[in-house]
């Protein structure tokens, strides 16, 4: 077997600063400098862990997953959103600056509030509507619907994301603007838009087509470029921009 | 102290969890009696641990399939030590689940005629785990907590840490937790209460778990007197990424992945799985496709006879997808090829990747009976939390994310169903509970303690069932790690949390979870010391204890909690009432057998 390629482990020793905020002691957020031993493997999340185990308990954050699926651990890393535990210290010359991600309030340390991202994902429906399916759904004779694998392709990679909230903090408009539902939102409602199954894009495009919804967007396309699980937001919220327009012309020649 | 009432208290807000508010809210409506759900996570929901399963879910779906052998599947791949009725009900339940989930926008992988798809997985007679791509936890966890949010008698309590559970006279009467972003203490008064708490794979050094499995609800039922039934079978998932132990997804062998020794040998064969199999024709129940806990335990022996290479520091055997081709492993194993890729460095279409077995499930937990209830009345538990008796001695892979569903809807209607004809009880009793526990935690935090570390504490009981409670077991070993437990729980009692602030104090957080973590590993080694025999993942090298004893131990464990003083345990007999125990066999030495 091919066992050379094994990391030689070039252990060396790396700076982290982390921007810290503790309100219960402190009003302003400051800079705290650790200095710990890394090797070609250590994610940024394993050295927040080893300063939390090995030299400041009292520094807080978020994980879980440690594998980049349960969308926990985003800090901003030398001002670019990251997921901690998909970012690797050997890809960092120099200092490594750590801070909370932008445009959240924050709450302690790298621990920011996410109250208002979980109310834009509630907002626009984030469900299969089929208010009055052909079959409804009966325990006593179960039966799926049809969905063909081209179906499935229209959606699938919107239904990647995370909701790690890396994309609202890359997005300027979510910045000046927190109303604004913002790429993940938007994303999701396109997901379920573009699902055979659903018949809710009218009741979704009432929240899209307010200027909260698809039309900030400025189309800066820094969301998709941060996007740890490359869902590319970018394209569905202009794809939804499309939609929104076709919905209000639809609706004027209706009257 | 903040106090709200809710009919139904549900702990947890992962796959179970989600399920069984779902279930409860619609078992309300259908009976239209209005209740208010309160759905609690220590994390936000699309955090908890079932977004990392990644092979699919188990349901008989073929003509040619049956709930017979689904069952006969279960029964002997738990070793015998399952409990038939509750394996029963779950077979017949499982198709209906995942068609909910269907139908709640699920995306299933598919077929070109638009038929949900199924694959192959360990330990199954025939194809029925329904996935999608690999990523199938990820999906059905979104698309539970969006469903979820139809409900508006649903309200969540994000990050919101458990610390007790409130009981009175033989019942449950509500939750105490601790509000993360600010350090308050609320009390839920409840009519039902749901355990949905995930398992305990973080007791352990090296796992695929998540940081957050750390066992809080099996700890807070224990402590009120509930059994933790059969915790000495604890699940190696054969292939982890060394170094992390990141999952490496059965899947890839459902889909035709083999494993090699470091000389490029497909050792399966020498292990009672073979015949070996051909490159690309995967059988069922044979080579890579046999049970995780035989799979791990063949990587140990090859490991004894030095048969295994090396990554880094890890000895470790190889996964070949190569000869899947790029297209098919792309299409159905993208994030396996991602792990890989971002953490070790290896392109599975190009290199085997390297694996090793890691601590993956805990078989057992909150002893419930098949109705999901615990010996407290009101007090439910359901998914890995749980032991309804459903995977005995060992798991079969893709039965716990139908388990979660099956068992989760039943637990919320049962608890809607009793919270129906139940009263809260006098607030006053939360209320002095909740003093307890104020005062407990002011005690962690305000120096009264020796100035025990919540590091070093942890680092022994980790290392303690690594070295104690692996794949193969011995007398001393685990008699060695029980003593470790009892001295380090004693020890606890002399911790100092450093950290005395109230906003999101996540070392105040990482102790609690370690004292909950202490209790439930005694509990685990004390029933693997008793268990004299071998048995499904609970594998001794004692001499006259390497086979299965049914004479002696066709029982479950139990372990009641004693205060400081050692755990006890009594022995439960098991439900076999629709299959005597036989010998479990795979490969060629299976065929035409029920094994």
């Amino acid at each position: 077997m091919n066992t050379e390629q094994i990391n030689a482990k070039n252990v060396s020793t790396k700076h982290i600063s982390v921007k810290r905020y503790m309100p219960d002691s402190s009003a302003e957020p400051y800079w705290q400098q650790y200095e710990l031993p890394v090797d070609d493997s250590t994610s940024l999340l394993d050295a927040l862990n080893h300063i939390k185990e090995q030299l400041d308990s009292t520094l807080s954050y978020r994980w879980s997953c440690r594998m980049a699926i349960c969308g926990s651990c985003g800090v901003m890393v030398n001002g670019i959103p990251k997921l901690g535990c998909k970012t690797f210290l050997r890809d960092y010359e120099g200092e490594i600056r750590i801070e909370p991600l932008s445009h959240f309030p924050v709450q302690r340390d790298l621990v920011v509030d996410m109250a208002i991202f979980l109310e834009h994902l509630a907002a626009v429906k984030p469900y299969l509507i089929d208010d009055n399916p052909v079959k409804p759904y009966d325990p006593q004779a179960p039966e799926t619907y049809q969905q063909s694998p081209e179906q499935l392709a229209r959606y699938k990679q919107f239904a990647n994301c995370i909701n790690c909230g890396l994309c609202y903090s890359a997005c300027p408009q979510f910045g000046l603007n927190p109303e604004f539902l913002g790429p993940a939102a938007l994303t999701l409602a396109h997901r379920y838009n573009l699902d055979s199954r659903d018949h809710g894009k009218k009741q979704r495009m009432a929240e899209l087509n307010r200027h909260e919804g698809v039309w900030s967007c400025t189309f800066v396309g820094f969301c998709s470029k941060v996007c740890p699980k490359h869902v590319d937001p970018a394209a569905a919220v202009n794809q939804g921009k499309v939609e929104a327009a076709k919905h209000t012309l639809i609706a004027l020649f209706k009257g | 102290m903040q106090q709200r009432d809710f009919d139904i208290v549900i702990v947890g807000g992962g796959g179970a969890g989600l399920r069984a508010a779902i279930g409860a809210a619609e078992h309300a409506k259908e009976h239209k009696t209005p209740q208010r759900i309160a759905l609690l996570s220590k994390v936000y929901p699309m955090r908890s641990h079932t977004v990392a399963a990644e092979g699919g879910a188990a349901a008989v779906t073929s003509a040619e399939d049956s709930y017979q052998a689904h069952f006969d599947d279960t029964v002997s791949g738990g070793d015998w030590l399952v409990e038939q009725g509750v394996v029963d009900y779950f077979v017949h339940h499982a198709y209906q689940e995942l068609v909910q989930m269907e139908r709640w926008g699920c995306p299933w992988s598919r077929k070109d005629d638009g038929q949900v798809q199924v694959r192959r997985f360990g330990g199954m007679k025939t194809a029925r785990t329904w996935f999608a791509a690999d990523k199938t936890g990820f999906h059905m966890l979104h698309t539970l907590f969006q469903t979820s949010l139809k409900y508006p008698e649903i309200e969540r309590f994000d990050e919101f840490f458990v610390l007790d559970l409130a009981v009175h006279e033989g019942a449950v009467i509500g939750v105490i937790a601790l509000q993360i972003a600010t350090g308050e203490l609320t009390l839920l008064r409840a009519k039902a209460v749901i355990l949905a708490t995930g398992g305990a794979g973080r007791l352990f050094r090296f796992n695929t778990n998540a940081g957050i499995v750390t066992g809080d609800g099996m700890a807070m039922a224990y402590r009120h007197g509930v059994a933790l039934r059969d915790m000495e079978f604890v699940q190696y998932h054969p292939t982890g990424l060394p170094g992390s132990g990141i999952l490496i997804t059965e899947a890839c062998r459902g889909e035709g992945g083999i494993l090699l020794n470091k000389e490029g040998y497909r050792y399966l064969q020498d292990y009672g799985l073979g015949p070996e199999t051909p490159l690309g024709k995967p059988e069922n129940k044979y080579m890579e496709l046999g049970p995780r806990d035989k799979l791990s335990q063949a990587f140990w022996q090859e490991q004894q006879a030095g048969r295994t290479g090396k990554f880094g520091d890890s000895d470790v055997v190889y996964l070949d997808l190569r000869h899947l081709g790029e297209k098919t492993i792309l299409e159905r194993l993208p994030f396996i090829c991602e792990l890989a890729k971002a953490y070790i460095n290896v392109d599975p279409v190009k290199e085997p990747i390297p694996i090793r077995p890691a601590v993956h499930y805990t078989m057992g937990g909150i002893e419930t009976n098949p109705q999901c209830e615990t010996s407290i009345a009101g007090l439910y538990a359901a998914g890995e939390c749980a032991s309804v008796g459903l995977h005995g001695a060992n798991r079969l892979g893709s039965n716990s994310l139908t388990e979660l569903l099956v068992f989760g809807r039943l637990a919320g209607e049962q608890a809607s169903q009793r919270a129906a004809q139940t009263e809260w009880a006098d607030e006053r009793l939360l209320e002095a509970q909740g003093d307890r526990q104020q005062a407990k935690l002011l005690r962690l935090c305000d120096g009264t303690g020796s100035g025990e570390n919540w590091v070093e504490l942890k680092h022994a009981m980790v290392q303690a069932m690594e070295s104690g409670c692996g794949i193969y077991r011995t007398e001393e070993g685990m008699r060695h790690s029980l003593e470790t437990m009892r001295q380090l729980r004693a020890r606890f009692n002399e911790i100092r949390v450093k950290d005395t602030s109230k906003i999101f104090n996540t070392e105040l957080l990482e102790c609690i979870e370690l004292g909950y973590g202490l209790d439930i590993a005694e509990a685990s080694c004390l029933s693997a010391l008793e268990r004299r025999e071998s048995r499904g993942a609970h594998q001794r090298l004692d001499e006259g204890m390497q086979k299965r004893d049914d004479v002696n131990y066709l029982k479950h464990s139990q372990v009641f909690y004693q205060g400081e003083a050692p755990a006890e345990l009594h022995w439960q007999d098991v439900d076999v009432r629709f299959s005597a125990p036989a010998e479990r066999a795979y490969g060629d030495a299976g065929k035409g057998g029920k094994a």
